[in-house]
């Protein structure tokens, strides 16, 4: 096989003028600034890249709902029980996909609860993420007795599977929504935290960082300012996976009666009163659950292009 | 080989004293007067309420009660099940054999793909077969795992009629219980039909429960491998003219799963939540069931007790696969 | 006949910033028993050129030569099968970072009896022995205890003499040195070059050394190529090259010795002039 002999005119080696070849030509290639380079792997992936497209809509149709939703989700048709979706042989045009028992829009009903599930993905993660990077940092940052007591309560939480855990925190303060939400928190805060720590101890002993208390940098400004920006590549990758585990984990929650309560539009409360429908409206059960699923998948393809992105290692030219 | 079995021994003791703590603060944490809890809707006339209390040890210090608690514990006495009457203990060790024989089936299921699967990446990674086995894992994990059983009944129970929808073993067949597993039991019993009986119903719960395992396991194995394959090592096997099955398959492999055997170990706890789930829907009677359906019933010594058992059992499989990934591990193993 | 010939070897990868080519249009020869050795700076190819040779480039290169002959035979026209068996039996290679180029899953006695097991016909005894008679040439002490240790229980030094001792176990005609001592002490730098050479010369091994020490050339080499941004400046035999180089990069090389640091900085490669592109 014969490939092209490399182009003189595009080598920056060679000197145009004279052809010949620079001694002190610089580096071989122009090297581009971080967020184009990030921006250019993120986007390599076609997964991510749709990840991110198809997240972007379901933002739009969580913010939009209450205008774009053909009906009302909590109106009960009572002369439209159990219609099957559109495009089969007894579905109805107004109902795009079916109806419930009691006669709601599913449609309508999915696009209300894809603000809960986004209101329930962004409030856990951002109060896990918080909470959790505020005990690594300190964890990692004091060391000693504190970091093993940490690490103790974390390793505790962990030692308990995590659904069963929000479940009995659920059952402790009661079935909801909100309740839902902070037992999940809960739940996923140790992972933040542990991932803080680990990068914490692996960063307090570099270099820059004694150059900086050197300086004159005080404690918490090295815990913020100098140590915290270089450990963000994993806290990202694990708030998108995050995300994910908040949704499915409400949905769980949901199903099983301890999330958020009927009549409220959340896709797991949704698949719970659909259980009975199995053999008989297939539609209840499957769209709420595409919905989850759409979601969850566009956030852990854009974990994955992210993942991808942030982590050196596999930058393979 | 051997500090490192017992640091990981010590460093398990204040976590287990942890959880014992958490499981006695759980049902003190909850509003209300806890005889009146588990009495439930009934009540109690205020002669008995008393009674209830000392023989609870309510009336007592808290601190009190926690060492009454462990000593307790120490006594193999987790309480009592306010709605059969038994010891949590043995209610645990009835329904313990259901879950954990679905556990095994679920985890050597999802090891044994995704393994193979991620070796099948990480070797022809960038191919279609790549994209394809990472996109099917990636769907496997975003999934609701109740949602996709949930299908899996409508299509193969309700629609084809292939597999049962609901139980370990057809209600027609009847045979003594030796060892618990049904797998084993039926085929001890002899009975015609009954192995076969068994292994339908546990398909479709194993297919569910091993679904996010799978495809976790199948997403590590990939990225270690990868990880492994940049190694200068490999090229030093390369280098010696070997085999590229035998580069990929012993040198790559015995260095990727390494890290694989920790991912496996933290899937059991991901496994106990699917449980859960998968055996409310297939009315399997584990103790996933049992724990959800003590919840609703404010069984709550149940909850209490059974939160325990399974942290403890948790923590042990996690130190059974600390200890193995020791030994896999020749850096850990040979100081 | 030389024993190794390379004509107009191009070696090109796909990057994020465009196509790179890390080699272009290199000459080279080698003859049996010689020890070449190719100096350039970082960038400059010499690596991937002899990675291309044993075959170990990832798939994700691009390789093409009017000619890449060794002994005769044309190996970038043979079938994968084939080349596996020249690698390892006729050229094998050892690599810059010595831990880290041996198995941490397996013992060194393992890694050794491996290239013999697939490359000759000794049975297992043979091959242990055969192993430790390695150990001992290569200079590890107490030989026959080494063969169950594991490579993160040695140094790098110790590492390097296994690798070598693999390299060496089938009697190759080439070696190749892809900076073998840049990651060592210089304490041990030396003895591990003294190695390599006394074996060259015992085995009548080629010995294609790739650094980019200058003081390590002018001791052990007896032709140099010098590479500059995956193209071959010159190459000339090591006196020729010290006493009166062509090119004037070589010059510039050759002037950044610290040896020739005057006022206390070293003369840089700049502005010493451009060098004509071959026709």
């Amino acid at each position: 096989m014969t490939l092209p002999t490399p182009d003189p005119a595009s080598d920056p080696a060679v000197d145009p003028a004279s052809g010949t070849i620079k001694l002190d030509a610089g580096p071989a290639m122009q090297p581009v600034s971080p967020l184009v380079e990030n921006w250019h792997y993120f986007t390599r992936s076609r997964g991510a890249v749709l990840g991110l497209g198809v997240f972007m809509a379901m933002v739009a149709i969580a913010v939009l709902a209450p205008w774009i939703a053909p009906h009302d989700p909590a109106v009960q048709y009572r002369d439209a029980l159990l219609v099957p979706p559109a495009w089969t042989e007894n579905g109805r045009a107004a109902f795009l996909l079916g109806t419930d028992a009691v006669g709601r829009d599913i449609l309508s009903r999915m696009m209300h609860g894809a603000r809960f599930s986004l209101l329930i993905g962004l409030v856990v993660v951002t109060i896990a993420l918080a909470s959790g990077i505020l005990v690594g940092l300190i964890a990692g940052y004091v060391g000693g007795k504190t970091d093993a007591l940490i690490m103790r309560v974390m390793d505790i939480i962990l030692a308990f599977p995590s659904l069963l855990l929000a479940l009995v925190l659920v059952a402790i303060l009661g079935p909801g929504l909100f309740n839902a939400m902070l037992a999940i928190s809960l739940v996923l805060q140790p992972h933040f935290a542990r991932l803080t720590r680990g990068a914490v101890l692996a960063e307090k002993n570099r270099e820059y960082v004694t150059a900086a208390s050197v300086a004159g940098a005080g404690h918490l400004r090295l815990m913020l300012v100098t140590i915290l920006p270089n450990c963000l590549a994993p806290l990202i990758v694990q708030a998108t996976l995050s995300f994910s585990s908040a949704i499915l984990d409400a949905a769980a929650l949901g199903f099983l009666g301890m999330g958020a309560q009927p009549p409220i539009p959340e896709w797991g409360t949704m698949l719970a009163e659909a259980r009975e429908f199995i053999s008989s409206a297939w539609w209840v059960v499957t769209m709420p659950g595409l919905a989850i699923l759409a979601t969850v998948l566009s956030i852990n393809l854009i974990g994955d292009g992210l993942r991808d992105t942030l982590d050196p290692k596999l930058k393979r030219s | 080989m051997l500090r490192f079995t017992l640091s990981r021994l010590l460093l398990i003791v204040p976590t287990f004293i942890g959880i014992t703590l958490i499981a006695f603060v759980f049902i003190r944490m909850l509003p209300g007067d806890p005889v009146l809890l588990m009495a439930g809707e009934r009540g109690v006339s205020p002669e008995r309420h008393a009674e209830l209390m000392a023989q609870f040890g309510f009336d007592k210090p808290m601190w009190r009660q926690y060492v009454d608690y462990i000593g307790q514990l120490l006594q193999g006495n987790f309480g009592f099940s306010f709605s059969t009457k038994q010891p949590v203990l043995t209610e645990f060790m009835a329904r313990f054999p259901a879950t954990l024989e679905l556990a095994l089936c679920a985890i050597v299921l999802a090891t044994v793909l995704g393994v193979s699967a991620g070796i099948l990446a990480a070797v022809k990674r960038g191919s279609w077969i790549d994209q394809a086995t990472m996109s099917a894992a990636l769907v496997g994990y975003s999934m609701p795992i109740f949602w996709w059983a949930l299908l899996l009944i409508i299509l193969f129970s309700t629609t084809l009629g292939w597999t049962p929808v609901s139980g370990r073993i057809s209600l027609t067949q009847f045979f003594p219980r030796v060892t618990g597993f049904m797998l084993i039991d039926s085929l001890l019993s002899g009975r015609p039909g009954a192995f076969r009986s068994a292994l339908h119903h546990l398909i479709l719960p194993t297919i569910v429960l091993a679904t996010i395992p799978l495809a976790v396991i199948a997403r590590q194995t990939r990225s270690a491998m990868l990880e492994v394959l940049g190694e200068v090592y490999m090229m030093t096997a390369r280098s010696k003219g070997l085999s590229p099955s035998r580069v990929i398959g012993l040198h790559a492999l015995r260095n990727a799963l390494i890290p694989v055997v920790t991912t496996i170990g933290l899937q059991v706890s991901v496994l106990m939540g699917g449980a859960i789930l998968t055996e409310t829907i297939f009315s399997w009677p584990g103790i996933g069931k049992w724990m959800i359906d003590s919840i609703s019933r404010r069984d709550y010594q149940v909850v209490q007790g059974g939160l325990l058992l399974i942290a403890a059992m948790v923590m042990v499989v996690n130190l059974t696969v600390d200890l193995l990934y020791g030994l896999v591990n020749p850096r850990v193993r040979h100081k | 006949m030389a024993l190794l010939e390379i004509r107009n070897l191009t070696v090109s990868f796909e990057t994020a910033a465009g196509r790179f080519h890390a080699v272009k249009g290199l000459d080279l020869s080698v003859d049996a028993g010689e020890v070449l050795a190719i100096v350039g700076e970082s960038g400059s190819g010499k690596s991937v050129a002899m990675l291309a040779v044993m075959g170990l480039l990832p798939a994700t290169a691009d390789v093409s030569a009017d000619a890449m002959l060794f002994e005769g035979r044309d190996i970038l026209a043979l079938p994968p099968r084939e080349r596996r068996r020249l690698a390892g039996r006729e050229m094998a290679m050892i690599f810059q970072e010595p831990i880290a180029s041996l198995n941490p899953c397996f013992t060194v006695g393992f890694q050794i009896m491996e290239t013999l097991k697939r490359h000759t016909d000794l049975d297992a005894a043979a091959r242990r022995r055969r192993a430790i008679e390695l150990l001992d040439a290569v200079g590890i002490p107490e030989p026959e205890t080494r063969l169950g240790s594991f490579p993160h229980q040695m140094s790098g030094g110790q590492c390097q003499r296994v690798m070598i001792a693999i390299a060496t176990a089938c009697t190759p005609k080439l070696l190749i040195a892809d900076e073998p001592t840049t990651a060592l002490d210089v304490t041990i730098q030396k003895q591990i070059l003294d190695l390599l050479l006394r074996l060259q010369i015992e085995h009548g091994m080629a010995l294609v050394l790739i650094t980019h020490d200058m003081g390590v050339v002018a001791e052990t080499a007896d032709r140099v190529a010098v590479q500059y941004r995956g193209r071959k400046m010159e190459d000339a035999d090591v006196l020729t090259l010290f006493e009166n180089p062509q090119n004037p990069y070589t010059r510039a090389l050759l002037a950044a010795l610290p040896e020739n640091a005057g006022d206390g900085r070293l003369p840089t490669v700049a502005a010493t002039g451009n060098w004509e592109l071959p026709a």
